[in-house]
């Protein structure tokens, strides 16, 4: 293979990227050494297994996924906000649509969740850690590994260009014969491992880690929602994983899956991708819920309307989302029978989803609303949230949709859905959670200001969109004549897309901002807060609770403080803890190499790093390490300190 | 580490039965994950284009005694766990160590079968049927290999560390695992050797 064929050549704007890449990595090599920081690097963050510093990486992570994710949705509103635009080529358009799609579904908002469900399901649920601590550093690494591999391809070998759903043939070996979707079936395949690690993960946490007195109907709402997440996960990974299995066998091994000769069938592929890829939507989609709840009742200080609807209306939102797949594609010739059923039981998802909006709508009813940045994220969400909602009704009417099916009217109605519905909560949790974990508030003024930003801008990106959606302007189309008249909504989605992206500078801005100015936190409860994570100090102690408290009914903590009851009135004893790792953070290096080396298969390479894999796995499995032991008198002390003088 | 004493070996801390816990819930993934391979083999079964079908290759011989090698494995495994419960660490290492050398003569012949295949021109490549077919046996036979080595793993540290809380706790879960790879096998034998010889 000559360099030109392994790296991608001609592009400006990619050797840009190529520069920047270098620039950066060796900005972070000088830097970590001139400040002497690589040991710290590693024992506080590449070896760590505490889930509070998992669930900042994964932050961490999914803040640059989705500034990547963003360049890409600003290059193509900017593609086509004139008509006849020659920003970008056909091609290069096709892969940036495609790499937006997988970056922020895949590689943003599942990490930004994962991040807050392992900040924050232990503390709610009064545990002192994950059940498998080590196991929660493999997911962490495998997604990283996986996130590194995705975003590599456009700088070697060529991003994936069928689009994020794959379709076959266009994804097969004679339409897409480069490696772009080589580095799809395998990035994704190494980060859906992880994910699979951390849904047995946190099934185990909630199911058998809860503190003494926790019923299953005493949790928090954001538990309740991570549970369900991670049973819908258990069940649909692994149809992705098969799924990818057979892609790579298709394109790399010649096998007849999805081809379309010796008895292949395409429209295997469409069925699998969206059995796993219509659940992956509530899979982001009902933390974000849990989210939400919680934050409405704080800051409208009252308790959640309908907790038990609200529980049932997430498991039966759960059951329906494995039985609505082929709404997908209404329009791929499957009958008027299977068409009517997918339609009506995707329309019954309305009705549960209903139910919550109503809950909310009535937890904020006659409460004392509190205008922060975390509760004006879910205040605004429940609008456009519904907007989302019906316009998804109006797609879910198979009939109909042979209208507006493929227009940009579907790329608006899923902006409206998962936006609201995961980057807002995301985003709002960030702000609400964020003392807990850095024992500061971010600024108020200037997260008001990123919130205006985002919330109108987001509006006008992409209102515009459902109306050229159905004037006809089918989505993935790269550029367009002038007569069509898309030019003038286009260019006001552009304007959008260049407000969305100040936003979220800005909001990148207060964290900078309020690290340095912001004061610091004592109580450990700067918003009154109602569940437990709220009773232990901030930042929260590596050993969670010192005492483990016991628990009588929903929102026990918010009780204790009115009844001016302590949770902690037991004695301090020692408290055992998992020991740091480095080995989840090797099988990452070793799982990115094997994914690389498969992508171009080099197999001369890939056998080595394969059995690399299982060497690292093994070693593993021989550690006698059974952790370590924190005297309670440094329990005490630590507590002491960081309670300050306010308890 | 509180052991509790009323419990079996291997779930006598919580760390041990939350682990047993959560292998059952991994195990329901892979039901999920089989359950798709089926799908997918059930949907190109008849899909031989101008391959052989599944009546003109599979042969009855080689596949029960496949079938009776893996189940009697599955058998000893039990063995080996209830000697582990007595507290024999002597048996319960035989027990593994012939659950093990079953399990190998089994992906013998499965290997031996696949190159029948193939030698009978009945490749990966051939037809729809055909990828369908490796890829779910290949699936199940990938299984069974990464089981041998899981297996050595853990008699390496029974000779090491001997009978504890940590070795009971991995031997156990180990024979999960075989257990469930013989019951994906049983799917195998019934629905794609009997129904295809039909």
């Amino acid at each position: 293979m000559k360099w030109d064929e392994f790296f991608v050549t001609g592009e400006p704007l990619i050797y840009g990227a190529m520069v920047s890449i270098v620039l950066v990595s060796l900005a972070i090599v000088v830097g970590l050494t001139y400040f002497k920081k690589w040991g710290y690097l590693w024992k506080e963050w590449l070896t760590t297994v505490d889930h509070k510093k998992i669930g900042v990486m994964y932050i961490l992570a999914a803040l640059i996924m989705l500034f990547r994710g963003g360049v890409d949705a600003i290059m193509m509103r900017a593609q086509t906000s004139m008509p006849d635009m020659k920003f970008l080529d056909g091609q290069h358009y096709n892969e940036i649509f495609t790499t937006h799609g997988v970056i922020m579904i895949l590689f943003m908002a599942m990490p930004f969740i994962f991040g807050l469900m392992n900040v924050i399901i232990p503390l709610q649920i009064g545990a002192r850690d994950v059940a498998f601590p080590r196991l929660n550093a493999i997911s962490f690494w495998l997604f990283f590994a996986g996130a590194m591999l995705f975003n590599i391809s456009f700088v070697i070998g060529g991003s994936p260009d069928a689009g994020w759903s794959a379709y076959f043939p266009l994804a097969g070996p004679e339409l897409s014969p480069h490696v772009g979707n080589n580095y799809y079936s395998l990035s994704i395949q190494i980060s859906g491992i992880g994910t699979l690690m951390t849904g047995v993960n946190f099934i185990v946490t909630i199911l058998k880690m809860r503190a003494p007195g926790m019923t299953l109907m005493k949790m928090p709402m954001f538990t309740w929602s991570v549970l369900i997440t991670s049973v819908i996960i258990i069940f649909a990974f692994p149809v992705l994983t098969i799924a990818l299995l057979l892609m790579m066998l298709d394109r790399q091994f010649g096998t007849q899956f999805f081809t379309m000769q010796n008895g292949g069938m395409d429209m295997l592929w469409a069925n699998l991708f969206w059995v796993w890829g219509h659940p992956e939507v509530y899979i982001v989609v009902l933390p974000a819920f849990g989210i939400f709840s919680e934050i409405i009742s704080t800051f409208a200080r009252k308790n959640l309307y309908g907790y038990t609807s609200m529980v049932l209306s997430m498991l039966v939102i759960s059951a329906l989302s494995f039985i609505v797949w082929a709404h997908h594609f209404y329009t791929m010739g499957q009958g008027a029978m299977v068409n009517g059923f997918f339609s009506i039981t995707t329309m019954a998802i309305a009705v549960p989803t209903g139910v919550k909006i109503f809950n909310w709508l009535f937890t904020l009813h006659r409460g004392r609303i509190q205008f922060t940045t975390p509760m004006l994220y879910s205040l605004a969400f429940i609008p456009i949230f519904t907007i989302g909602g019906v316009t998804g009704v109006m797609l879910a009417m198979a009939s109909a949709d042979y209208q507006y099916h493929n227009t940009m009217f579907l790329v608006a109605h899923f902006h409206y859905v998962l936006i609201p519905g995961t980057v807002f909560a995301v985003i709002a949790g960030f702000h609400y959670w964020f003392p807990k974990v850095f024992g500061f508030r971010l600024n108020e003024r200037k997260g008001k200001t990123a919130f205006w930003f985002i919330i109108i801008s987001f509006n006008v990106t992409f209102f515009p969109l459902f109306f050229l959606g159905l004037q006809g302007m089918t989505r993935r189309m790269y550029t367009y004549s002038e007569e069509t008249g898309f030019g003038p909504l286009n260019m006001l989605s552009m304007v959008g897309a260049i407000g969305l992206t100040i936003g979220f500078i800005l909001l990148v801005y207060n964290i900078y901002w309020s690290t340095r100015y912001e004061p610091r936190d004592k109580t450990g409860d700067p918003w009154d807060g109602r569940s437990l994570e709220w009773s232990i100090p901030s930042p929260a102690p590596v050993y969670n609770f010192a005492v483990v408290p016991e628990i009588k009914q929903r929102d026990e903590y918010w009780f204790a403080k009115k009844e001016k009851r302590s949770l902690f009135d037991k004695k301090i004893e020692k408290i055992h803890m998992p020991s740091n790792s480095g080995k989840p953070f090797v099988l990452g290096i070793a799982f990115f190499f094997l994914g690389f080396f498969v992508v171009f298969s080099w197999w001369s390479l890939a056998i080595p790093a394969g059995l690399a894999v299982l060497i690292i796995m093994a070693t593993m499995s021989f550690d006698r390490d059974h952790g370590y032991y924190i005297p309670a008198e440094e329990v005490a002390q630590t507590e002491k300190k960081l309670r300050g003088d306010t308890v | 580490m509180k052991i509790d004493a009323t419990q079996p070996l291997e779930y006598g801390t919580e760390e041990n039965r939350n682990k047993i816990f959560g292998f059952w819930l991994f195990l329901g993934a892979e039901i999920a994950l089989f359950a798709t391979l089926f799908t997918v083999y059930f949907v190109l079964v008849d899909r031989y284009a101008s391959g052989p079908n599944g009546a003109e290759i599979f042969e009855i011989g080689p596949v029960l005694a496949e079938t009776f090698i893996l189940l009697t494995s599955s058998f000893t495994i039990g063995l080996a766990v209830h000697a582990m419960r007595l507290g024999l660490k002597k048996q319960m290492m035989m027990f593994m160590i012939i659950t093990l050398a079953l399990g190998a003569v089994f992906l013998g012949i499965e290997i031996f079968e696949f190159f029948t295949y193939v030698h009978e021109g009945a490749t990966i490549t051939t037809s729809a049927f055909l990828s369908s077919l490796f890829t779910l046996l290949g699936t199940h036979g990938a299984h069974v290999t990464f089981g041998l080595l899981w297996g050595i793993a853990i008699l390496v540290q029974l000779r090491k560390h001997g009978l504890d809380h940590s070795t009971a706790n991995k031997s156990f879960i180990f024979s999960l695992y075989w257990h469930f790879l013989d019951v994906v096998w049983i799917f195998i034998f019934s629905f794609v050797y009997l129904k295809g010889l039909m």
